[in-house]
Formats: C-alpha cells, structure tokens, sequence
C-alpha cells in the first residue's frame, strides 16, 4: 500500500480482546505500530518500528471493537496503546468519532510526548481517559532513558488537566533509575497541579520484554538494573503519598 | 391428595399430579441479597469432614486409589445394608456400600470390565458372581457385541467412534429425585400402578408390552428404596415434612440410582431450589436455625463428595480423575420472570467454603443476565477462589427447554423427569477428515477401515476436493455412528434398564440420541488451512498421507475470525444433518455435543498428523476450544468464536474450558469480580452455551505436579467437570498447563 489515506487506514500491531490493566473495567485493547521514543525499559520493543506491523482500515477495527460490546459496555471500553497511540491522530479522530457514537468509552496509553496540534487537540476533546505515563519527571534523565526531554509531555498534561480531561499518572518504577526520592517528589508537586488525576498508578519495571529485545538482535540495555519489587513500590507510593 | 406434611405450602396442581415445577412456581422464595446471611461450617461438620479427609488420605495411598471394593455383593438398591461415616455426626445418612469409599460391583453392565477392574486394584471377583455373570445372566456388554458388525468393530477399534457406553453404564440419566421428597414413595407406585392401567389396551404391540415390563420393573424398584431406607431407620412412604427429611429423602432417590447403575454421569438434577422451600417453611415456623440449615446442606453436600464407582484404569484415561458428574444446577430464571435464585443456592455453593473446593458435585451455575447482581458477585468470587464451578446459558436453554431442566453430566441440558438421553460418547472428526484424504486408510496403522474411497493423490490439497471427500467420509461416520449407538440403547434397555431412576420420570418422555465430536478446531483449522494457505502432502511409500507441510499462514479457530469460524459452524451443521437422516433407537432425537472431557489428549494420541500442522499424537483442544496457542486475540475472541457454533445443531452442549491467572482477570479483588461478572454477561449475550472457569496461575499447578501432597484439595475444570488436580494422569497434567492460560504481562 504505497498511498494510504491516514484517516481510515492504521498501522496495527495486534489486539487483545480482553484487557483488564489499561483503564477501567474490560477494555478493548488496540496496539498500534510505531513510536517516537527509545525507552530502554520498553516491554513492547516489537511496536517501535514504523515499517512493522499491517495497515487495517477503520471499517475493520471498528467492526472488531462492535464484537465486544457485549462485554465492554458495563464499565469497560477501548484502550489504545502502542507504540505510540498519538501519532496515528488523524485515525484516531475518526474511530473515537463511531465510538462515541456507540457510547463506547475511549482511553488512550501515551507519553503525551507530542506537539499540541490542532488534531491532537480535536482527539483529546474524543478521549475519556488518557493513561498518561510521565516517562521521567526529571528532564535531563528522561532524555538519557527515552532519548527525549520531558517538555512535550509535561505541557500535554498540562492541556488535558485544563480541558477536563481524566488522567491516570503512570510511573514506571526502575531501581536507580526512576525512584529517586527527589525526583518522585518533583513527581509529586506536578500532579498535585493538575486538576483531573483520578488515579495514580506505580508499575514496577520488569524484564519480561527482554526477550522482545533479544529477539529482534538488539542489545537490552538495562539488564544489570534488577526488577521492582513490592517494598520499591511501597516506599515510591508513600513518597507520593498515595498511602 | 393431602398430607399433613404439606402444611403451610401454597396449593395448586402438584397436589393432584405429579407435578413439582408447578409445587416449586407456587412456594418458592426468590433471593436477591447478598452472602451475608451464610453460615460457617459447625463443629459436627468440620469433625466429620475431618474424617472424610482422613478417608480421602487412604483412597490416595490406596492400590490405584481405591480404598475398597466389595467383590461378592451384586450391587443393587438395597443389595447392602447400612453404612456409616459417623453415625452420631451425620445429618444426612445413606452409603453405597457397608463402608465409606467401598466400591461396589455392577456387572449388569459387563462382567468383564468388573474383572478387569477388581484385578487392577488387586482384587478378584467373587467366584459364583463371576459364574453367574459368565454361565446363566447376559449383561449389556454381551448384548452388545452379539449384534455388532464389522464395520462398527473396525470404526471402533481405529478409534473413529470412541468411548461408546457398550462396556459401561450409559448414564446421563437424571431422575426427579425431588419426587422422593414430595410425594413419599407410596403416592410414586400408585401412579405407576395408574399408568400400567392406562397400558392395559386391547393393541397389546410390542411397543405396550415393553412399557408395561419397564413400568412394573419401575414399580418394584420403588418398593426396593422404600427398604433400602427403612435399613436406616427411615419410612419414605409418605412425603418428608421438614427440611432435614427432604432432603434426606431426595438423597435416598438418588442414593438408589448410584446403587442400581455405574452410570458414566449420575447427575442429580435442580434441587437446591426446590429444597429451599422446606428451609424456608422450617425457618419461619422457628424449628431451624440458619446454622442448622447450612449444616444440612454440608453434610448431604459430603455424601455427594463420597460418591464412588469401580472402573478400569483405561476408563480413567478417557475421564480422569474418578468423575462421577453429581451435577446439581443452580439458579436461573423463571418463565415468569422472578429468578430462581433462593437462598439455598447460595447454601450449597457456600459448601466450597465450609468443607474447601471440590470437584463433586459438579456445581453447576444457570446463568442469565437477569440473575441478581449478588448472586452473580457471590458466585464469580467463589470461582475466582475455588475453580470449582461451571456456567452455562439459561436465557438460551430456558426457550426450549422452560425453567425446570437441569444439567446431565457436563453440558446436556433435560427436562427433569420429562426428558433422558441415550448418551453417545463421540465421533473423532479430525480423523474422519484424515480418512477421506486416504480412502478410509488410517493413517497410522494403514488399515483399510471404512469401504475404499478414492484417495486423493495431488500433491497440495485442493480445497473443493478434500471437502467433497470430507462430506462423503462424515456421511459413512454418522451411518455407522448411529448403528452402534442404536445397538448400544437397545441392549441396555434390555440388559441394564434404570429402573429407579426412570420410575422418576413420567411415563411419556423425551428420549435424545447423544452424538459428540471431537477435533472440531482441528477440522476447522485444517480445513482453513488447505483453503487460505498452501498445504503438501507428504506420503510414505506405501502412498498413505502420513504428513503435511503448511506453506503461508492461515486464520484459525479462536480468534473471532469469519473466515475459519464459519467453516467450524458449517461442519457442526452439516455433521448433524447427516446424523439427522438415520433412524433411530426408540425415536429418539438426535442431538449433538462439541464436548470431549479429558478424553481429548486419548484422541489426539491415537489420531496421526493433521493438515492443520498439528503434529501426531498431541491432544485436541478440548470441547469446542481452540487449538492449544491459534489463539493470538485474547479471552474474548475465543468466546466470541464459540459462541457462533449453533446451539441449534449442538443441543447436547457446547463445551468451553477458560483458564486464566489472576493478574489477568484483574488488579484487584473486588475488579476480577466485576470483570468475571461482565465477562459472562457478555459471553451469554454472544449465546455461548458453556463455560469452565478457572482462575490460577501457570506456576502454582507446576508446584502441585511436583508436590501432590501440598493440594490435596486443588480443584480444576476441564471440559464440563471439575477434577482434583493431582489425580490427573501426567499427560494430563502438562495438557492442563500446556493448555493457553489467558496471561499478559
């Protein structure tokens, strides 16, 4: 497919039928292809490369996302994550419109690590929830883990909260790397900012992905970083005072 | 009629007939609280499940995991006399045998499976019953196979048609136990005595004389129980006039059957409702305690988990782990619209609680989207804790069915006491598919089985040709199908007819002929295979197809996808209609279940390499799942898949086993709970027929196949019953594990 018109065709990794981590109740889960970040710690390194994946025409997922209704309705809805959801906007427009029409509840997985246009902007206005993991709260650190600074982000939370948009803060929590007593205390004061928080959640970092990695010939970087455990994550969420 | 006994009940026709739907609609409570009400176990049940559990011990360490076996006593209803767990500490009494997990012999069925059976656990038979059995009485098993013919012999024997009940008791028979209760057995005989009057004709056909033979052979077992429960001190003659009694006379009935019959399932049909209705009377006459109500419930609840049969360890390869189906359905919804949901369907499941998770009995949930949201949260979290229950879908069996059927076995759903099935076992369909590619040569023995069929010869299969051949190959199975089916009824009518249980069944009921297949998501993928992708054959020399090369990708079952999903609904289809054109035993209906409990690892071991890619030897998917691992689009697609095979052409039950970890299912407890609620929901508004929840994770059933004796109790479902995990073969075992367990990281 040489020319594709990017409001009715996305490029997809895969689905899940059955999320239950990624927003509220059962959830949709549409993995899209590509993303604009380096994360060393990416669980999902196989969704990175824009040329992967396969086009799927908005008809297609849309009709999928209908076979679920049944299930999604009471208090669950579609999630899409990636890669990265937002560079794939102009779709997504155009899907959040019939699902919206359906009264199906939208969420999106993202850094947020993108400029403000003008259809980012129409998206969010779409979106009921927007699972938005700050990938570093610390700018100079975040450029070294994810090969960006934390600008973008920061301001796109920052939009969300003041159009009235529901976040759920994601932190992923890496030993040495993320759990800095200062930094998730900065991490603390730019929440306590923003206006429409309604969760925030610690995911302690993991090396299940790892074979992602190795499978694609790739070096994992942080392989001498040991997994999270449930006494890191105490201590972060008492830090952030979330107990 | 009236009784004394039936003080403070709503009238209505049930007093004039048999008739206890119509006693159940007039004087049931419907529940739509919560759990709270519930009792823990009392100091009597616990003392007397620990001795049970002690009792369990034994068996384990047993020879083959029998604890005992009564040689000499041809097992009848009240063949033996009394037994006792502890007779101070049981509320409910009635054993099988003198003792305990004693196994009785039933040879009516077939001596030489009692043989074969008492030799595999060390013992022998008693020398005079085995010259009965061999010199002056048939058995089933001999009528059996004096009329078999070759073709049956050999689609048996190549394992085409597997599991046929002609060596063992057919079962899935359900009597309506719950006339024991209501009625008193005196009121039962002299309907029966009616209808041998209404059978007096001046036609006197072969039709009436046998009705006339069952019905007085009904009669008399009736009297028998009347005896069998006078050794325990109790007169079962009039109606029970408490909670207590009822239930111990419904336990009688069914005490009665598992005495008379070794049946495949001995289900005991939809009882905990109607039993309700004595709880309720005796809790607001101020003679019950809710503690007491609970008590009762435990220990008829332990009689149900004592339930044993003799069998053979072959018997164990196909349905592991000494199933005997008890299974009691639960809940629903009425024909009016008030759910059947009472508190004594709480009662029975809380007993998971109070005496742990178990496999018996087969806890069955009928589950509607209208069922009140605490029952429907109570539930789901007891199968989250205990993996012991199953669902299946009473908004889609109640529009045929009405609001009093229950469950036979796993998934075949009849009216109680106005319906039986003549169980069928299965038909291997993957290898009738691998047949019609070799002109009915088997492919690992190279047998010639069915008439010789032009093989296919090219080199990559042609998708119209090998389903012009299929066709034809699934029309010589269903011929000889029913054959050995129809053979298989009409002797154990003769031979091993279930009196008691039939004499709790009106006199004009509905008979099913049960077929089964098995390998449906093997067809299926195979078939979607050879049309979407390229598929070579490989021959040996002797020009059989022995194996296949895959080229390209292809859609496959599980994965809500039309494109193979419609090739699994057309075969179920088409397979019932070629079914549909033979006749039947006794005019029976056909029918058909996509069930295969765990005998999908034996047919998978005797079936050779499948177009599909699925490699010699390994196990189906069990029921209608998928392949183990086609299933790349999580839970729901699978369910969504299943629910597209067509209750319509599979009225005997559409088996689904679902396993999931807990992280998967959701954070919390409180969210897997929801999400399991909105799940089922979803699936039955889909018009899935059945489902088996699990709910572990993958690591835990490694521990226990490395250290049995820490999960003593560990309970899991496979295709339509629940099983003790650590009484699974090994095989098994890694099939359970090996099995998609729905996980995401």
């Amino acid at each position: 497919m040489e020319k594709v018109d990017l409001n009715y065709y996305a490029k997809v990794h895969s689905i899940e039928s059955f999320g239950t981590v990624d927003g509220p109740g059962i959830r949709f889960v549409l993995f899209l292809q590509g993303c604009n970040l380096k994360c060393k710690y990416c669980h999902n390194r196989d969704t990175w490369d824009i040329n992967g994946g396969s086009y799927k025409s908005l008809d297609y997922i849309f009709n999928k996302i209908i076979r679920y209704k049944n299930y999604i309705y009471p208090n669950g809805g579609v999630t899409v994550t990636g890669g990265e959801p937002l560079l794939q906007s102009k779709f997504l427009i155009e899907l959040f419109t019939k699902l919206k029409n359906e009264n199906i509840h939208t969420c999106i997985d993202t850094s947020g690590m993108v400029a403000l246009t003008e259809d980012i902007k129409k998206l969010l206005s779409l979106t009921d929830l927007l699972l938005l993991d700050i990938k570093h709260i610390n700018s100079e650190k975040c450029k070294s883990l994810v090969g960006f600074s934390n600008k973008l982000e920061l301001e796109f939370a920052k939009y969300s909260s003041e159009n009235g948009i529901k976040l759920w803060i994601r932190q992923v929590l890496i030993p040495g790397i993320t759990d800095d007593e200062k930094d998730l205390l900065d991490l603390k004061k730019f929440i306590s900012e923003l206006k429409t928080v309604e969760k925030i959640e610690i995911l302690p970092y993991h090396k299940l992905g790892k074979y992602k990695w190795e499978k694609l010939n790739l070096k994992y970087e942080l392989d001498s970083v040991r997994e999270a455990n449930n006494d890191d994550v105490l201590r972060a969420k008492k830090i952030l005072g979330l107990t | 009629m009236d009784f004394k006994q039936w003080n403070d009940l709503k009238k209505g026709d049930w007093q004039s007939e048999i008739n206890v739907r119509d006693f159940i609609q007039h004087n049931y409570t419907p529940y739509n609280g919560d759990s709270s009400f519930l009792s823990s176990a009392t100091e009597n049940t616990k003392k007397l499940w620990e001795e049970v559990l002690e009792l369990y011990k034994k068996e384990k360490d047993s020879n083959g995991g029998v604890l005992d076996i009564d040689t000499k006593t041809i097992s009848t209803i009240s063949s033996h006399k009394a037994g006792y767990i502890d007779k101070d500490l049981e509320q409910i009494v009635g054993l099988q045998t003198d003792e305990p997990l004693k196994r009785a012999i039933m040879p009516f069925g077939g001596i030489r499976i009692v043989e074969k059976s008492c030799e595999a656990y060390g013992r022998e038979v008693d020398k005079d019953v085995d010259k009965i059995f061999h010199t002056v009485r048939k058995t089933h098993n001999d009528g059996v196979f004096s009329v078999y013919t070759p073709d049956i012999r050999a689609a048996r024997s190549s394992h085409l048609i597997t599991g046929l009940p002609d060596g063992y008791g057919r079962g899935r028979i359900i009597g309506d136990y719950r006339r024991v209760a209501l009625y008193g057995v005196d009121v039962l005989i002299e309907e029966k005595k009616q209808e041998l009057e209404t059978l007096d004709v001046d036609c006197f056909t072969e039709e009436i004389i046998r009705q006339r033979e069952e019905i007085s052979e009904q009669i008399n077992a009736l009297k028998e129980l009347k005896n069998m429960a006078n050794m325990y001190g109790f007169d079962i003659s009039a109606p029970a006039s408490n909670a207590k009694e009822a239930v111990q006379w419904l336990y009688f009935g069914y005490l009665g059957a598992i005495k008379d019959q070794n049946g495949a399932a001995m289900s005991i049909g939809r009882t905990s409702t109607f039993l309700d209705i004595y709880f309720e009377r005796d809790l607001k006459n101020g003679i019950l305690t809710e503690e007491q109500a609970q008590e009762i419930m435990d220990h008829f609840v332990m009689k149900l988990r004592l339930v044993r049969f003799l069998r053979t360890p072959e018997y164990n390869e196909l349905f592991s782990g000494d199933p005997v189906w008890v299974t009691e359905s639960i809940g629903g919804m009425g024909i009016d619209g008030r759910t059947l949901v009472t508190k004594n369907s709480f009662r029975i499941l809380h007993t998971l609680v109070n005496l742990g998770p178990a496999p018996e009995p087969n806890l069955t949930v009928l589950w509607s989207v209208n069922l009140p949201d605490g029952f429907k949260r109570f539930v789901t979290d007891l199968s989250i804790k205990t993996s012991s229950i199953q669902y299946e879908n009473d908004d889609l069996m109640r529009i045929t069915l009405g609001d009093d059927y229950g469950i036979a076995c796993c998934v075949s759903p009849m009216k109680i006491g106005k319906q039986m099935q003549f169980f069928g076992a299965r038909a291997n369909l993957a290898k009738t598919l691998l047949y019609a590619i070799n002109g009915g040569k088997d492919e690992i023995s190279g047998k010639q089985i069915t008439p010789e069929y032009a093989p296919i010869t090219s080199e990559y299969l042609n998708y119209d040709e090998v389903m012009k051949k299929f066709d034809q190959m699934m029309d010589y199975v269903a011929k000889i199908y029913i054959k050995a089916l129809n053979a298989i009824h009409y002797m154990h009518d003769k031979y091993s007819y279930e009196a008691i249980e039939m004499a709790l069944h009106d006199r004009e009921i509905i008979r099913t002929m049960a077929c089964g297949i098995a390998g449906l998501s093997v067809v299926a993928d195979s078939l979607s295979a050879i049309k979407y992708a390229k598929v070579k054959v490989i021959r040996n020399e002797a020009g059989l197809a022995v194996d296949y090369d895959v080229e390209g990708d292809f859609p496959k079952f599980g994965n809500d996808d039309d494109r193979v999903d419609e090739i699994a609904v057309s075969i179920v289809k088409t397979f019932m209609n070629k079914l549909r054109k033979h006749q039947t035993y006794r005019n029976s209906k056909h029918t058909l279940s996509i069930l295969t409990i765990t005998s999908n690892v034996v047919y998978g071991k005797a079936t050779g390499n499948t177009p599909d890619g699925r490699k010699a030897g390994s196990p189906f998917g069990p029921g209608a799942n998928p392949l183990h691992g086609r299933d790349t689009n999580g839970a729901l697609a699978v369910m969504n898949s299943i629910a597209k095979l067509p209750f319509d052409s599979a009225e005997d039950g559409i088996s689904y086993t679902f396993s999931i970890t807990p992280g998967t299912l959701g954070k919390d407890e409180e969210q897997r709970v929801t999400n399991l609620v909105n799940m089922l929901d979803g699936y039955f508004s889909q018009t899935g027929h059945h489902i088996n929840v699990n709910v572990f994770d993958r690591s835990l059933l490694e521990d226990a196949m490395e250290h049995p004796e820490k999960y003593p109790q560990l309970t899991i479902r496979v295709s339509g019953y629940a099983v003790h995990f650590t009484k699974l073969t090994r095989e098994q075992q890694l099939d359970v594990i090996n099995r998609t367990i729905h996980e995401r990281i």
